[in-house]
C-alpha cells in the first residue's frame, strides 16, 4: 500500500524529497550527520528518478497533476524521453557529487557551515530536477530561481580557499539574474499572447492564433535569458570563474548538470512551445545559433589551450562543448537534435569525471596549475588513469563515449550538408587533443617532484572520491559499448519533438 | 459620469505615476551617493505600489509596499553601512555599453507593445482563458472571495512552495556567507567553543560601553513610541495573515510585516537585546520550519491517498472546508519562513557592526 503511494507519486517526490531533505539537513548540527542524511536523500531521489525512467522506457509518458488540479488550472508535471534523461542525470550526479565531496569539503569549508552547505546542495539538486520535470512555463522560472540562487551560494563557498570565489559568485549572480529576468519577461509576454502557462497549452494556442510581435519578442527574451544560463557564446563570461573558484564538489556537479538543464529548457521552448517550423525560428537557428555554436567550439577551445589553471582549462572546454550541443539542436533535424542530446549526456559523464580527478589531485597534492600535475602518473596512479580516460573521452577517441556523440554529430551535419560544421568539429577536436594531451604529457612524461631523500612521494587518495570517479570513468567506457540507453531516449525525444512540430 | 473630463482620470493618474517612476529611475542611475540611492529605491517601490493599486492589482501592491518600500530599504541600508557611502564612478565604456543593452531591450519591449491587447480588454487571452476559469471556479472549488489567494495558495500552490524555498535559499546564502551569529564570525573562524568562552575574550569595560552605545538609549521618545507601536504592528501582521482569504494579504506580506516589527525593536533597543529575545538559532530553525510545514502539508495529502498539495484529501466530506484548512496550513508555513529569513538577513548584515550611532545615518 505505502509502496504503491510512493510509486504513484514518484514524479512529485523526486522534487519534494531533496527539497524537504535540504531543509532538514540545514538543521543537523554535525557535519557527518548532515552528510549522511544528504546522501540518503540523494539516494532516495536517484531511486525515484529510476522509477520514472523505467516508466518512460516502458513506453509511457508520465504526467502528474499538482494538487490534483487539471491543467491548465493547475501545474502539470510531464515526463517524457527528453526530460527523464535530464532528471536521471541530475539525480545521479547529485548522488555521485555527495559521495565524492566529503573529504574535499572538509578541507574547503569551515566545519560549522557543513550542515547548511549540504542543505543548500540538496535544494540545488531539487531545483534542477524541478526545472526539468515541470510542464508549466512559470513553474520553470520558480525552480530556475531555486537552482540559481542555491548555485550562487554554493559557488561563493569556495571563498575560504580563494576569496575570488566571492566575485565569481557575484558576477554569476548578476548575469544569472538578468537571464532569469529576461526569461520571466518572455513568459509574461507569452501569457499575454495565449492566456495560459502550461507549455503544451501555449503551443496549442500559438498554433491556432499564429505569431505576432508579442510572441516574437517573447521568443527573443526567452532565448537570450536561457542563453545566459546555458553560457551560450558570447554570454559565457560568468562560467570560467564560477567553475574554477567554487568548492571542487560544486565544480563537479555544476559542470555536469547546470548548463545542461538550461539547454534542455531551450530545447523544450524551441521545439515544444514555439513550433520549430516558424520562419523566425529557422532564421534564428541558421543565423544566430549555429554560427555562435561554431564560434564557441573554436574560440573557447583555443582559450582552453592557453590556460595554466586546470579547472579554468576544463571550464573553457565546457563552453566549447556546449557549442557542440547547440550545433546539434540548431540543425533542426531529428538526427541533429538526437546527436546534441547524446553529447549532452556524454559530456556530463566526461566533465564530471575530469573535475573529480582534478579535485582529488588537488586534495592530495594541492594541484591547481597544469605544471603542478607533473609525475601524477607515478604519485597518484589511479587518479591519473581516471583523468586520462575521461580526457580521451573529451577528445572523442574511439572506445570512449565521447566518440559516439561526435560521430553522430558529424553524420547529422553531413546529412544537412553543413560541411563547415564538420570542419569546425574537426578543428575543435584537434584543439581538444592539444589541451588534453598537454595534461597527459605532464602527468606521465615529466618526473614527479622529489623529496629530500630522493624518493617519489606517493599519495594515498581517500577511497570515496575514487569510487565516485571510477563510476563515471567506467560509464565513459560503458556507453561506448552499449550506448542504447542515452541513444534510445535521445532518438525517441527527437522524434517526439520534431515529429510533433512538423505535423 | 465625469463628462467634463475628456480623458479618464485614471489614465492621468497612471501617466503621472509612470513619469515619476521614470524620473526616480533615471536619478538612481545618475547618482553616486548610496544612501540617497537606497532612499530612492524605497520611493520607487512606493510609487510602483501606488501604480499597482491604480491597476487594480492590490495584492501585488501590498507586497511591493511591504517588501520593496519597507523591509528591503532597511536591509539595503544595513548592507550599505558595511560598505562605503559613495559608488565608484563607472568607466565610459561600461556606461555606454549598458545603455546600448538597455536601449535594445527597451526597443524589443516597445516592438511587442504594437500587438498587445488594450489594457483591461475583456477579450484578451489573459482575461478570457485561464484567468476567467479561475474567476469562475474559485467560488465552487474553494469559496473564498480573494481569487488571488485561491490561485497562489491552491491552484498554483506548488509555485508558491517553490517561492518559499527561494526565500529559504536566500536566507541560507546570508547565513553561510555572512553568518547570523556575528560573535562567531567576528572572532575569526573559531569552531564551536561555546558562547561563554568567547564572551570572556572581550574585556568587561568594552562590553559595557558597547551596550550603552548599542541601543538608542537616549531617544526616550522613540522608545516609548516603539513600545506602543510594536504590538500593533504584530497584531496587524496577524490580521494581514488571517485575512488573506478575504482581502489583499497573506503569509508573505504578514511575514515581512512581522519581521519589520522585530527590526524596529532592534533599531531602537539594540541588537543584543533582540538576539536575547529571538536567538539566531531560532531564526535558523524557523527558516527551515516554514518550508517543512508547507511541504509537510503536501506529504500529508499524499499519505491520505491524494496528489501532492491536494487539500481536498484533508476533509473528504467537505472539500471547501478542506481547501480552507490546506490554505491556512501552508500560509503558516509561508509566514514562518518569510519572517525568519527576513530576520536572518537582517541579523547577517546588522550583526556585523556593533553600534548604530546617530552619526552613522
Amino acid at each position: 500500500m505505502s509502496f504503491e503511494i510512493l510509486l504513484s507519486n514518484a514524479a512529485a517526490l523526486v522534487v519534494v524529497v531533496p527539497l524537504l531533505g535540504g531543509a532538514i539537513a540545514m538543521l543537523l548540527g554535525s557535519s557527518r550527520l548532515a552528510w549522511s542524511w544528504s546522501l540518503i536523500c540523494a539516494l532516495a531521489t536517484f531511486s525515484l528518478s529510476l522509477v520514472l525512467l523505467s516508466g518512460v522506457l516502458s513506453g509511457e509518458n508520465i504526467s502528474y497533476e499538482m494538487g490534483a488540479w487539471v491543467s491548465p488550472l493547475g501545474i502539470l508535471f510531464e515526463i517524457d524521453a527528453l526530460n527523464v534523461l535530464l532528471i536521471t542525470l541530475v539525480s545521479a550526479m547529485g548522488l555521485l557529487a555527495l559521495l565524492y565531496g566529503l573529504p574535499t569539503i572538509d578541507q574547503e569549508i569551515d566545519r560549522h557551515k557543513h550542515a547548511m552547505f549540504f542543505g543548500t546542495f540538496l535544494i540545488c539538486v531539487a531545483g534542477l530536477i524541478g526545472v526539468s520535470i515541470t510542464g508549466d512555463a512559470f513553474n520553470v522560472f520558480v525552480f530556475l530561481e531555486v537552482s540559481s540562487i542555491s548555485t550562487y551560494v554554493l559557488v561563493a563557498m569556495g571563498s575560504k580557499q580563494n576569496r575570488q570565489a566571492l566575485t565569481a559568485s557575484f558576477n554569476y549572480l548578476i548575469l544569472g539574474t538578468i537571464g532569469a529576468t529576461f526569461f520571466v519577461i518572455g513568459v509574461g509576454l507569452l501569457y499575454m499572447a495565449t492566456g495560459t502557462l502550461n507549455m503544451v497549452d501555449i503551443s496549442r494556442v500559438l498554433a491556432e492564433t499564429g505569431s505576432d510581435r508579442v510572441v516574437r519578442a517573447a521568443f527573443a527574451f526567452i532565448v537570450i535569458g536561457l542563453g545566459l544560463k546555458i553560457a551560450m557564446f558570447p554570454l559565457h563570461t560568468w562560467l570560467p570563474n564560477a567553475y574554477s573558484f567554487s568548492p571542487s564538489m560544486i565544480g563537479v556537479f555544476l559542470a555536469s548538470t547546470a548548463t545542461k538543464v538550461a539547454l534542455y529548457m531551450l530545447i523544450r521552448f524551441l521545439y515544444t512551445v514555439f513550433s520549430a517550423g516558424q520562419s523566425f525560428e529557422t532564421a534564428m537557428f541558421d543565423y544566430v545559433l549555429a554560427p555562435m555554436a561554431v564560434t564557441a567550439m573554436i574560440v573557447c577551445s583555443v582559450q582552453a589551450s592557453f590556460q595554466s589553471d586546470v579547472r579554468r582549462l576544463l571550464a573553457y572546454s565546457s563552453v566549447a562543448q556546449i557549442g557542440y550541443m547547440l550545433l546539434g539542436l540548431s540543425m533542426g533535424t531529428v538526427a541533429g537534435l538526437a546527436a546534441g542530446l547524446i553529447h549532452l549526456f556524454n559530456h556530463a559523464l566526461m566533465k564530471g569525471a575530469l573535475f573529480m580527478a582534478v579535485g582529488i589531485a588537488g586534495l592530495g597534492l594541492g594541484v591547481v596549475r597544469i605544471s603542478e600535475m607533473r609525475g601524477l602518473g607515478k604519485t597518484m596512479p589511479l587518479t591519473a588513469a581516471g583523468l586520462t580516460i575521461a580526457g580521451l573521452s573529451l577528445m572523442g577517441v574511439p572506445l570512449t563515449a565521447g566518440f559516439i556523440s561526435k560521430y553522430y554529430l558529424v553524420i547529422a551535419a553531413l546529412e544537412n550538408g553543413w560541411w563547415w560544421a564538420v570542419v569546425a568539429i574537426v578543428v575543435s577536436s584537434v584543439l581538444a587533443i592539444f589541451y588534453v594531451g598537454r595534461m597527459i604529457e605532464v602527468m606521465y612524461l615529466q618526473e614527479p617532484p622529489k623529496t629530500a631523500d630522493d624518493a617519489v612521494v606517493t599519495v594515498r587518495s581517500p577511497i570515496l572520491p575514487l569510487v565516485a570517479l571510477y563510476v563515471l570513468v567506467i560509464a565513459n567506457v560503458w556507453f561506448f559499448f552499449d550506448p542504447s540507453l542515452p541513444m534510445g531516449l535521445a532518438n525517441t525525444a527527437a522524434n517526439e519533438l520534431i515529429g510533433g512540430a512538423g505535423s | 459620469m465625469e463628462m467634463s473630463f475628456p480623458i479618464d482620470i485614471f489614465v492621468i493618474i497612471d501617466l503621472i505615476l509612470i513619469s515619476m517612476l521614470l524620473v526616480v529611475g533615471i536619478s538612481i542611475v545618475r547618482l553616486n551617493n548610496l544612501f540617497v540611492i537606497v532612499m530612492l529605491y524605497g520611493v520607487y517601490s512606493l510609487l510602483a505600489a501606488t501604480w499597482f493599486v491604480s491597476l487594480d492589482a492590490v495584492d501585488v501592491a501590498f507586497t511591493e509596499a511591504a517588501v520593496g518600500a519597507g523591509i528591503s530599504t532597511v536591509l539595503m541600508l544595513g548592507a550599505m553601512l558595511l560598505t562605503s557611502r559613495e559608488a565608484k564612478p563607472t568607466t565610459p565604456i561600461r556606461r555606454w555599453g549598458s545603455l546600448l543593452i538597455v536601449g535594445v531591450t527597451g526597443i524589443a519591449l516597445i516592438y511587442a507593445t504594437f500587438d498587445m491587447p488594450a489594457f483591461g480588454d475583456p477579450n484578451s487571452p489573459a482575461n478570457s482563458y485561464v484567468g476567467l476559469m479561475y474567476l469562475k471556479a474559485t467560488i465552487t472549488d474553494i469559496s473564498i472571495p480573494n481569487v488571488v489567494t485561491a490561485i497562489l495558495a491552491s491552484y498554483r500552490g506548488f509555485d508558491t512552495f517553490g517561492e518559499v524555498v527561494v526565500v529559504l535559499t536566500a536566507g541560507l546564502g546570508v547565513m553561510l556567507i555572512l553568518g547570523i551569529d556575528s560573535r562567531r564570525s567576528r572572532s575569526g573562524e573559531v569552531e564551536d567553543t561555546g558562547e561563554s568562552a568567547e564572551d570572556a575574550n572581550e574585556p568587561p569595560a568594552v562590553k559595557e560601553t558597547t551596550k550603552q552605545i548599542d541601543a538608542l538609549n537616549h531617544h526616550i521618545v522613540l522608545q516609548v513610541v516603539a513600545k506602543m507601536l510594536i504590538p500593533i504592528i504584530i497584531l496587524y501582521a496577524l490580521y494581514v495573515h488571517f485575512h488573506g482569504d478575504y482581502g489583499p494579504g497573506g503569509g508573505f506580506q504578514a511575514g515581512v510585516i512581522f519581521a519589520s516589527a522585530i527590526i524596529l525593536y532592534s533599531l531602537i533597543f539594540g541588537m543584543d537585546q533582540t538576539r536575547r529575545a529571538i536567538p539566531p538559532k531560532l531564526v535558523q530553525f524557523g527558516s527551515a520550519l516554514g518550508v517543512l510545514i508547507y511541504g509537510g502539508t503536501g506529504v500529508i495529502t499524499i499519505l491520505m491517498g491524494g496528489k501532492f498539495l491536494d487539500y481536498n484529501m484533508l476533509d473528504q466530506s467537505d472539500t471547501i472546508h478542506a481547501q480552507h484548512m490546506g490554505i491556512l496550513m501552508i500560509e503558516v508555513g509561508v509566514l514562518v519562513t518569510v519572517a525568519s529569513v527576513m530576520l536572518s538577513i537582517y541579523y547577517g548584515f546588522a550583526g556585523r557592526y556593533r553600534q548604530l550611532k546617530d552619526q552613522n545615518w
